[in-house]
């Protein structure tokens, strides 16, 4: 029989298949060399689900509220680079300042529930920050968006260009660097212990975990997460509408993690590309009905294939005895 | 000497009904004590009490002499104090050794380095012969083992105090034995407080007896003395209808 505690070892060793979505991200940039302004698109949507993802998929908080946090970031990281400085890395640390801030107050409350309570409760904070932003247009620019972004070249060294080549890397680089961070995160006790919460939340408290304070945390973290996300979109597209602080985008940013899997790391990677992909090319086919094919999709993998594409393959895979 | 765990008229009222009432009662360290009593004398609530999982209207609870009654229940169980479930209250989706591992992992720290966190817990599954199962998820193990993962989580804590409510419930008879062994094995400077129903297992464990009847002490005693005790008898068999 092996030995459990080397194959419990190897439980998050990286292999090989991970390093697949960043071939294919470089890849991308070479083969769709006139389309990487929606490339980062993609990339910026990837972080704030993979944010989602350990708010939703691995501490099992349930919010239909996340775009609050990647609005916040936005608006936080656009209003930064038009009233106080161009500079877009420490922009990017405004973004996720902001995004904390509102994680850690609105979780304090959200956090005291669970259910539907909870979703509701994550619903009500993101509608009161977003009326919030649509009061405030002397500084946000209410319905008209946030309009005169200037943003500097990263490090004084890569000019942002009209092809969206610099911020395509730019998006990569900091959604790998973060993908990183989550990674080790979650391999780490912490993060395990994250995935005791979910499955089991009595027990965690049983044997001794401070439940609350680490589900603020990881809440916390992932509305930082989330925050840099609206803050790349800002400072790449140098404009924010309010639609980032919509129920819409805070509704399909769950539709496309469940779409990929969650609770898997990767579900955000693979959910989000085929999702905005079908969009596009959708959306081109079809300009009036192609929200239908949209569903229709939706309800075939609610239906087939639970726990999302990924889920699937695991499935077809066959049984293993770790899940991740 | 100090009990190791203690109550001053601990009291839990579900609006008029007091399930536990007034309840003073001493467990001693090191000892093998057992509540029993009919169903609905308030047993698991007492428990609950107890643990922190449920907030007492009225009286204390002290662990080790400190006064624990307005803490939380992982507070509680970080100073020492440990249970299990009637009914099992595992990780189902895990494997055995990552319900053990997370349990571990809250005792010594969640720094402590992955390897040393998996030896420990699988040590812990050795000695309850639970180490074949290791790579097993815990739900597609016959509920027997599961009772004695419950255990196993609970002792992965080192605590001072155990709590174990019915540890033999849903266990097919020819079974039981090994959960009695696994309890006749426990550190003998940790108190054990068992609450069971079945009465054989009660007086091969237990040095002392506490009888709970609607909530309150009926009576405490040696096991002679519990089992020669007429209101003992009138409660279980009901001589007076």
């Amino acid at each position: 029989m092996a030995d459990p505690i080397a194959t419990a070892m190897r439980q998050h060793r990286p292999r090989v298949l991970e390093a697949l979505p960043w071939l294919a991200a470089i890849g991308g940039y070479h083969v769709f060399a006139d389309q990487l302004p929606f490339g980062s698109q993609i990339l910026i949507t990837i972080l704030f689900a993979l944010s989602l993802d350990l708010v939703l998929g691995f501490a099992g908080i349930v919010t239909l509220g996340h775009a609050a946090c990647y609005g916040a970031g936005a608006y936080a990281a656009g209003i930064y680079a038009v009233h106080i400085s161009h500079e877009p890395l420490s922009g990017l640390l405004v973004g996720a300042a902001a995004g904390a801030a509102f994680g850690a107050l609105s979780g304090l409350v959200v956090l005291r529930t669970k259910g539907l309570t909870q979703l509701m409760l994550t619903l009500a904070f993101a509608t009161l920050l977003a009326e919030a932003a649509n009061k405030a247009s002397f500084i946000t620019g209410g319905n008209d968006g946030l309009q005169g972004i200037e943003i500097d070249p990263i490090l004084g060294l890569f000019r942002f260009d009209m092809f969206g080549r610099t911020g395509y890397v730019y998006c990569l680089i900091v959604l790998f660097c973060l993908w990183l961070m989550l990674r080790v995160l979650l391999a780490s006790s912490w993060g395990q212990s994250l995935v005791g919460i979910r499955e089991n939340v009595g027990r965690m408290r049983a044997i001794g975990a401070p439940v609350n304070a680490r589900l603020l945390t990881a809440y916390t973290i992932g509305a930082a997460m989330a925050g840099v996300a609206g803050a790349l979109l800002a400072q790449t597209t140098q404009f924010v509408g309010q639609s980032v602080l919509g129920f819409e985008r805070s509704g399909e940013i769950v539709i496309m993690l469940v779409f990929g899997g969650i609770g898997r790391l990767y579900g955000a990677f693979i959910g989000v590309t085929l999702y905005m992909l079908a969009q596009d090319q959708l959306a081109k086919d079809d300009p009036i009905y192609w929200n239908f094919w949209i569903g229709l999709i939706l309800v075939l993998t609610v239906l087939f294939a639970r726990g999302g594409i990924l889920g699937l393959i695991a499935r077809l895979r066959g049984p293993k005895v770790w899940r991740s | 000497m100090t009990a190791a765990l203690e109550t001053i008229g601990l009291t839990k009222r579900f609006g008029a009904v007091a399930v536990t009432n007034d309840v003073s009662f001493q467990l001693q360290p090191g000892a093998r004590h057992a509540l029993i009593g009919p169903n609905g004398a308030g047993k698991t609530t007492f428990v609950n009490l107890l643990s922190g999982q449920l907030p007492a209207s009225s009286g204390r609870v002290l662990l080790n002499g400190r006064d624990v009654s307005g803490i939380s229940q992982a507070a509680r169980a970080r100073l020492g104090l440990a249970r299990t479930f009637q009914i099992n209250n595992l990780f189902p989706a895990l494997t055995v050794l990552e319900n053990v591992r997370l349990a571990v992992a809250e005792h010594r720290g969640l720094r402590t380095g992955r390897r040393a966190l998996l030896e420990e817990a699988h040590d812990r599954l050795k000695a309850l012969g639970l180490d074949t199962d290791a790579l097993t998820v815990v739900r597609e193990l016959p509920y027997g083992k599961q009772r004695l993962i419950e255990i196993a989580i609970a002792l992965a804590s080192e605590p001072s105090v155990l709590l174990l409510d019915e540890p033999a419930a849903g266990v097919p008879g020819g079974e039981s034995g090994i959960i009695l062994d696994v309890i006749a094995r426990l550190p003998a400077d940790m108190a054990v407080l068992m609450i069971e129903h079945d009465m054989d297992l009660v007086f091969r464990f237990a040095t002392r007896i506490t009888v709970l009847v609607r909530g309150t002490i009926l009576v405490e005693g040696t096991p002679e003395n519990i089992a020669a005790d007429p209101r003992v008898r009138e409660v279980y068999l009901g001589t007076r209808g």
